[in-house]
């Protein structure tokens, strides 16, 4: 799409939904957000650069290849759920640490898989989805 | 040769001696359990797998299983040593090595197992292994096809045999073999006809009874120690073993008795007489192989002590001079550059040892006294005369003695004693790995001969009271037993053999032309195959139309037959459609969404119809968002604008939809999409009729702060309480896009080839 309009306000919209979709991620757990949503809107802003400059351009500053991206998602997904395993409890058992505290009241934050499996989700449909997206646009 | 190109060369050869020496342990590891199990003590190893399913690892060392497993860890160590210098230098040689141990392994979990499901499963890992073994020279296509056939063939045996195992496990409440063995026989059970025709089919396919037996010849396509390996001690000895370990289970009635010995003494005799046609020594020893599972399988359709011991004793020496011979073959082939009978002659003195311990082996096989064949023989025909068949089980067994006596003498003694031929090669002797198997289990043969009592208390007596499920102590296997009917016939056989052996020259002639008058089962297979493959060709073209909008309709269509018939068959009554009390907003959302709907079935241009689509598709989102499901709402909505713009990338090179009512497929579908839609509304107006069961909700909104510390339900119940749907959602999403990318590439691809050939 030739359309400088377009090229010059996609730079700017990019970063931001990128930047927003990591946000969606990252509230998941208790406001509106998620591994699904956040990957969606990943995809879209990446899709969003790629209709502006080309998918050869986007490609490029996505640096990995989207299905890479994909299947390390998978993996990272399957790697938190067998953590439980390793730990004693049944597969996808979430497992959360404190730091600063015992309970989830009394510390300053937690380390947890649960957030973990939501990147793999989040990379797996970012992934999946620029994986389709750019094989249909350079489909020529 | 390749050694001096092979960087890896070394390494390939440590990757053989390795898993020769692991197996030899592994052969040391079971001898000590000998001493417990001769006193009638078996060990027993469990461990749980699939619990719910009653599957477990359990293994179970008794006589039977563990003469098995020493004959399968001690030939199969000779074997391996041999392997290493057989195919030293082979390019693929670590390869081969990984495949042999692996079958070693299987077979080893196939005799050991106690549960009938992990039996199986070890079952399936020997042909599939054996099949890598058979293939291994992959680069001859008769060497591929035979492979195949040996794979298609026992494997679909070993599924019918999974139904029988799956048929006992109901009926008899466990998969345990050692349980089930010691309840008795299930001959008066329900479906026991049932069980063991399956079963059968399992053990006779694997152990190559006739009809079943044209694979074992073919699968001679691989290099010898494979078959050395596959055809003395292990691959078609599971059939055998399947048989003797289920002995206690299966028989008792007339049936196994008469399918027993029809199938095993035809299957010998045949196997004889084919042995005596060959020229081609390992085709053979092939049949050899072939008339011996024949003998264990008739032999084990008795249940008096002489028969059980019969087979047992029978096993033992033939997986001992079998292998030495195979081996021997492979020295005399390597040293010679032949196998042909009519060429092989007065290899006596460049070959001494060689020569000495095909002469064990070939004793063995004769049964001349004191060698343990000679013992194995004499019990068998004092089994078959306790046998319900004499009549008939008898004179086979004389023939088919009497033929292997004749064979013996053309295999062990014609090549080295005979007159010398025209030789391809200067005959040398064989390197010491080489020769090691053959003199060992030359010298086995015949120590266990001359010790008849040790052999029979350690080896042959607890096998037998594995498979009579009782112990015996009859004192049947000795060297002499005294001037009696089974030594008469034993000596009626030698004088047969003898001048069968004078006469195989013309004997071998008539019975090619015998041969080639029959008919040929191997042809056979191959046209079943290609029946088998014109048939599913004409079944996918039937089915697969390669048209996406006749997948469409077909889908659709089964979808409105189901719900339909459950409706009519579940008289679901009336319906109650109200439409007081909906707001303004909702009217407005509905006419949106219908106006969309109208929209795409009117248009004529892909992208209007798109938007229309997309249209509908937000109008949706808006109801998410009027009931506040914020997360289902965006999702769509994200979901929409990505279908969209995927969809224009996609429609952008797609000529435009003809327009409207001009095709002939369009009533068909008008009528099919509006059935869908009736039958869709009906259905969510049937749904929503329900009183709503709040169990679930309130589970999720009590525990999902307090359990999984989060407050959005829906991302908690995606990433905590339902994680492993998740996890298969993400999958297919994963994977779904690969398929489509490598669909897309592929496509990309292969237009590019065609426009380069423009």
């Amino acid at each position: 799409m030739n359309s400088v309009i377009f090229t010059a306000a996609a730079r700017l919209l990019v970063a931001l939904m990128f930047v927003f979709s990591l946000f969606m991620l990252l509230r998941g757990h208790h406001l509106p957000g998620g591994g699904f949503i956040g990957g969606l809107i990943g995809a879209v802003s990446f899709i969003v650069y790629s209709l502006a400059c080309g998918p050869a351009e986007a490609r490029k500053a996505l640096r990995v290849s989207p299905e890479v991206i994909a299947m390390l998602g998978l993996g990272i997904a399957l790697l938190a759920g067998m953590f439980a395993f390793f730990m004693g409890d049944p597969l996808f058992t979430g497992q959360w640490y404190w730091v600063g505290g015992d309970s989830y009241e009394t510390a300053a934050f937690s380390i947890n898989t649960v957030l973990v499996f939501d990147i793999g989700v989040y990379l797996v449909v970012l992934g999946g989805i620029l994986s389709l997206a750019y094989a249909f646009e350079e489909e020529t | 040769m390749a050694d001096n190109s092979d960087p890896n060369a070394p390494w390939k050869t440590l990757s053989g001696l390795g898993t020769s020496g692991l197996t030899a342990l592994l052969f040391l590891y079971f001898l000590q359990f000998l001493a417990p199990v001769a006193a009638g003590e078996p060990v027993r190893f469990v461990w749980d797998w699939i619990p719910s399913l009653d599957v477990s690892l359990s293994f179970y060392i008794d006589g039977l299983s563990l003469m098995f497993a020493l004959l399968i860890t001690g030939i199969g160590a000779m074997v391996m040593l041999y392997a290493a210098k057989y195919l030293a230098g082979h390019h693929h040689y670590d390869r081969f090595a990984l495949y042999l141990f692996s079958f070693m392994l299987s077979m080893l979990g196939l005799v050991l197992a106690d549960n009938l499901i992990a039996l199986f499963v070890f079952w399936e890992l020997t042909t599939f292994t054996s099949y890598l073994l058979i293939g291994f020279l992959h680069l001859d296509p008769k060497s591929r096809r035979n492979a195949l056939q040996a794979l298609l063939l026992t494997a679909t045996g070993g599924l019918a045999m999974l139904a029988g195992f799956i048929l006992i496990g109901i009926t008899q409440g466990t998969f345990e073999l050692s349980e089930l063995n010691a309840a008795g026989s299930l001959a008066d059970q329900p479906f026991y006809l049932l069980i063991l025709i399956l079963v059968l089919a399992g053990a006779f396919t694997k152990s190559a009874q006739v009809p079943f037996h044209f694979w074992l010849p073919n699968a001679m396509a691989a290099p010898t120690p494979v078959s050395a390996y596959l055809h003395s001690a292990t691959m078609v000895k599971a059939g055998v073993y399947l048989l003797a370990r289920m002995h206690p289970s299966l028989s008792g009635s007339d049936v196994w008795v008469w399918t027993l010995s029809i199938f095993g003494a035809v299957t010998a005799v045949f196997a004889s007489f084919m042995a005596l046609r060959q020229t081609d020594l390992k085709q053979t020893l092939a049949y050899t192989t072939l008339m011996a599972l024949g003998t264990l399988t008739m032999f084990l359709a008795g249940s008096t002590g002489y028969a059980i011991t019969a087979a047992m004793t029978f096993l033992l020496v033939h997986s001992l001079y079998k292998a030495g011979l195979f081996l021997m073959i492979g020295v005399v082939d390597h040293g010679t550059g032949t196998r042909d009978a009519n060429v092989l002659g007065g290899l006596k003195a460049s070959m001494p040892i060689t020569a000495a311990a095909a002469a064990a082996a070939g004793l063995a096989m004769a049964g001349i006294p004191p060698f343990l064949g000679f013992i194995a023989k004499e019990v068998a025909y004092a089994g078959a005369l306790e046998m319900h068949l004499w009549l008939f089980v008898v004179p086979m067994s004389l023939i088919a003695f009497a033929l292997m006596f004749a064979v013996a003498g053309i295999v062990a003694y014609k090549p080295f004693y005979g007159p010398q031929g025209q030789l391809p090669r200067e005959p040398h002797e064989g390197p010491w790995p080489m020769l090691l198997g053959p003199v060992v289990l030359g010298v086995l043969g015949l120590l266990f001969g001359l010790l008849p009592g040790i052999s029979a208390y350690y080896l042959i007596e607890p096998a037998v009271a594995a498979v009579m499920g009782e112990p015996d102590t009859g004192g049947r296997v000795k060297l002499w037993a005294g001037f009696n009917l089974p030594l008469l016939l034993s000596l009626i056989t030698f004088g047969l053999g003898f001048l069968l052996y004078q006469r195989h020259l013309a004997l071998r002639e008539r019975l090619a032309q015998i041969e080639a008058r029959a008919a040929d089962l191997d042809a056979g297979w191959d046209r079943l195959l290609d029946h088998f493959v014109t048939y599913t060709k004409a079944q996918t073209r039937l089915i697969q139309t390669g048209v996406l909008r006749q997948y469409m309709f077909a889908t659709f269509a089964v979808f409105a037959a189901t719900v339909l018939v459950t409706l009519i068959a579940r008289d679901v009554g009336g319906i109650a459609l109200q439409f007081a009390g909906l707001s303004f907003m909702e009217w407005g959302v509905a006419l949106l969404i219908v106006a969309g709907t109208v929209l795409v079935v009117l248009t004529s241009s892909r992208i209007v119809g798109l938007v229309a689509l997309g249209v509908v598709g937000i109008g949706v989102a808006l109801i998410f968002i009027m009931f506040s499901a914020p997360d289902v709402a965006i999702t769509q909505l994200l979901v929409e604008l990505l279908v969209v713009v995927l969809l224009a990338m996609a429609f952008l090179k797609m000529p435009n939809l003809d327009p409207s009512g001009s095709q002939s497929h369009s009533f068909p579908n008008a009528v099919l999409a509006v059935t869908v839609g009736v039958l869709t509304t009906i259905v969510v107006l049937l749904v929503v009729d329900q009183p709503f069961d709040r169990r679930l909700t309130d589970f999720f909104e009590a525990a999902s702060w307090t359990e999984a510390f989060g407050r959005n339900i829906v991302n908690v119940i995606l990433v905590d309480f339902r994680t492993l749907d998740t996890f298969g959602e993400i999958a297919v999403v994963a994977v779904a896009a690969l398929g489509a990318f490598a669909l897309l590439k592929g496509f990309a691809r292969a237009r590019d080839t065609k426009g380069g050939e423009k």
